[in-house]
């Protein structure tokens, strides 16, 4: 089928191409393999059926359910030019349009966190010295120059975190399982005789690194660096997701698996609406629970909320998300900038409230903190008593 | 034989007929997965009708349903095949007893070890090796649960249809199978594998559709009920519970009301059928504060409505 394009596009064919183009002007990903399923898809199906084609659409194309507003409005978009020109050739119309994509005005305010460009770097030599001083430096207090050697200095923590046992065997010296496949292998060299007999033990597997990003506007001095800190685990280790909590959860996994930090900054601030605005902890801790966390994400998970612990929600929401995130995690930790503040007392309703149900609380204010939150992670979780 | 499908409606009304209700959506990716020869992955809540949309469809199409349970660290021998290593043991030490052996080289030996007999076929070798007249149905049930490695085989199988047994040499279907991938989401499912599949999230059934299912499954469930039961569950699911009744427990709860003999929701049948549709403490105490005495008003106006 695909061999004619050459020659004069089907209609399928130019449907499918025009509308992957409006999905992709809307900022959908959308590779070609999947456009040509669209178009085989198109061909079992009758054209002018605007249910039919959705539908082929959103099988073909949509691959979570993030994406189907999006894809939604550019479908309805499209089918209204497309009814109108049928035969017209699909090639311009469909770039035009230009759809309304969420308020711009919080990107430009992400644009700000980007980090300077490396040429303003000092010479090697100086870095160090000047790096024991950072190490204490308040993030807050932090030039734009500082910040790229925090950056630096961050991405080579590391995040390894107690292991636990893997279902997948394999083979060890002495273990409590017969692998067999290995005792017949060597009976066959010894005449059929299993002399040496062979052992399996289960393996260990990493355990989930979950982080929970705090991006409100009162977390806003400590949020650029710390999303930086959470790049770095992203790339650094497998099985590490990321989330920004503020007005509401977003999850940023995807776009800080760049290796390249800027350019997964970019992205991470590009996905997040609500840089810097208010903050509902409760409520967001409540999607991630529901979404993701006791659905399978959090078990056995090591979780960090990254925070100040300022919430306007009810702290009592917050109260019971924090217990439910407890009963499924391994180890529950919370980092607060502003803990090391002098006479801090967790005075913010949400801290207060978070309190009861977190396994360990760390400073997060400065490069010392977060090598201290690093060593948190990769040691064993505390006892827990029942409840 | 495979069906002969010309429409999306002709697969609703298929599904129909094999007791599920399944709306455009869901009856479109269907067709498409059988007429392009796709996997279908689908993702959604649960207790919305995934997996029984595997069972169905083989009750319909007469295929096998295979059916792979996925679990972490699931891998190769538990998902492919393995061999049947006692068998081979027992084999080798009667050839010894005998003096079989004795004329035969190790190579033979071994040959004679990795014969087809001594394979276990686990589930996505049976389905793809399936000898049957109709295609099976293989159900990969929860693959968010297993590794990326798995995942990465399993992209691999899905492409070409066939599974190469380095002792023996290479598998294809003849008749491929009709792949249904379930995921609950717990994570990201490989976006490789993803663009191999058909993808359908499934959502709760609308009010009408959730009457015509527990009129289907809970045959016994008068009209009226039905109509209550399904408001009913419906006011649930706005109630920001951790678990939302899926259809599963719609029709648990039909199920448990029309055994008790209740033809017509009351505020002391809820209280005492709660646990049928909700499993969570939590939920049941947040559905007291909410009202019972509400919730089976809004069941009444509902059941009233359109009935």
């Amino acid at each position: 089928m695909t061999g004619q394009l050459a020659l004069s596009p089907t209609p399928a064919e130019r449907m499918a191409v025009a509308f992957a183009r409006v999905l992709r002007g809307a900022g959908l990903r959308v590779p070609l393999g999947s456009v040509l399923t669209f178009v085989d898809a198109l061909g079992r199906l009758r054209l002018d059926n605007r249910t039919q084609v959705y539908w082929a659409g959103r099988a073909t194309l949509v691959r979570t359910p993030e994406d189907i507003p999006m894809f939604d409005r550019a479908f309805s978009a499209f089918w209204l030019s497309a009814v109108v020109d049928t035969e017209a050739p699909a090639e311009e119309e469909p770039v035009r349009i230009t759809l309304a994509v969420d308020d711009d005005s919080d990107e430009d305010n992400a644009d700000d966190d980007e980090t300077p460009e490396a040429e303003a770097d000092p010479s090697i030599t100086l870095r160090f010295s000047a790096v024991e001083v950072l190490r204490h430096k308040d993030f807050a207090e932090y030039s734009d120059d500082e910040l790229t050697i925090a950056q630096e200095l961050m991405s080579r923590l590391e995040f390894i975190g107690p292991p636990r046992k893997s279902f997948r065997h394999h083979r060890s010296r002495r273990g409590r399982r017969p692998d067999l496949q290995a005792t017949l292998k060597s009976a066959l060299r010894s005449g059929g005789e299993p002399i040496t007999r062979h052992w399996r033990q289960p393996g260990e597997r990493l355990r989930r690194l979950v982080l929970l990003l705090d991006i409100s506007g009162s977390m806003e001095p400590y949020a650029r660096v710390m999303l930086r800190f959470v790049q770095a685990a992203v790339s650094g280790r497998q099985r590490v997701e990321a989330f920004a909590i503020g007005t509401r959860l977003t999850r940023m996994t995807r776009e800080l698996h760049s290796r390249d930090p800027d350019r997964a900054l970019a992205e991470a601030s590009k996905r997040v609406h609500d840089w810097s605005g208010g903050t509902r902890l409760g409520e967001c801790l409540r999607q991630f629970n529901d979404q993701w966390g006791v659905r399978g994400m959090a078990r056995g998970a090591i979780v960090v909320v990254l925070s100040d612990g300022w919430d306007r929600g009810d702290p009592q929401v917050l109260a019971e998300q924090m217990r439910r995130l407890r009963r499924v995690s391994y180890h529950l930790i919370w980092v607060n900038p502003l803990k090391v503040t002098p006479g801090y007392a967790p005075l913010a309703r949400g801290m207060a409230a978070a309190l009861p149900y977190i396994d360990d609380f760390v400073e997060g204010h400065s490069l010392a903190a977060m090598q201290e939150l690093a060593a948190v992670i990769a040691a064993e979780a505390p006892q827990r008593s029942a409840g | 034989m495979a069906p002969t499908l010309n429409d999306p409606s002709d697969v609703a009304t298929a599904l129909r007929a094999n007791g599920y209700i399944a709306d455009e959506g869901l009856a479109t990716a269907v067709f498409l997965a059988i007429t392009l020869q796709r996997p279908l992955l689908l993702e959604g809540e649960a207790g919305v009708g995934k997996t029984e949309l595997a069972k169905v469809l083989s009750r319909w199409t007469g295929g096998e349903l295979i059916r792979l349970q996925c679990y972490e660290g699931i891998d190769i021998t538990q998902a492919v095949y393995d061999w049947d290593y006692s068998r081979q043991l027992l084999h080798l030490r009667a050839a010894e007893a005998t003096g079989e052996s004795q004329g035969l080289t190790t190579n033979a030996l071994e040959q004679q070890l990795y014969h087809e007999r001594f394979l276990l076929k686990r589930a996505l070798l049976a389905a793809i090796d399936s000898k049957g007249d109709t295609a099976p149905i293989l159900l990969i049930d929860e693959v968010d649960r297993a590794d990326d490695e798995f995942e990465a085989y399993l992209l691999e199988v899905l492409s070409e249809y066939q599974i190469t047994v380095p002792e023996l040499g290479r598998f294809a279907a003849v008749r491929p199978p009709i792949v249904i991938l379930t995921s609950n989401r717990t994570r990201d499912v490989h976006d490789a594998l993803k663009r191999r599949c058909l993808y359908h999230w499934v959502e709760h059934p609308d009010f009408e559709r959730e009457v015509r299912i527990v009129r289907m499954r809970v045959p016994q469930a008068l009209d009226r009920l039905a109509r209550q039961v399904a408001g009913a569950v419906e006011t649930l699911r706005t109630l920001h519970l951790y678990k939302p009744p899926g259809v599963a427990e719609t029709i648990d709860w039909a199920q448990a009301l029309v055994a008790l003999g209740v033809t017509e929701l009351d505020e002391h049948t809820v209280e005492v059928t709660l646990g049928a549709v909700l499993k969570y403490r939590e939920d049941q105490e947040r559905t007291r504060q909410h009202g019972i005495a509400g919730l089976v008003k809004q069941a009444f106006e509902r059941g009233l409505s359109a009935g």
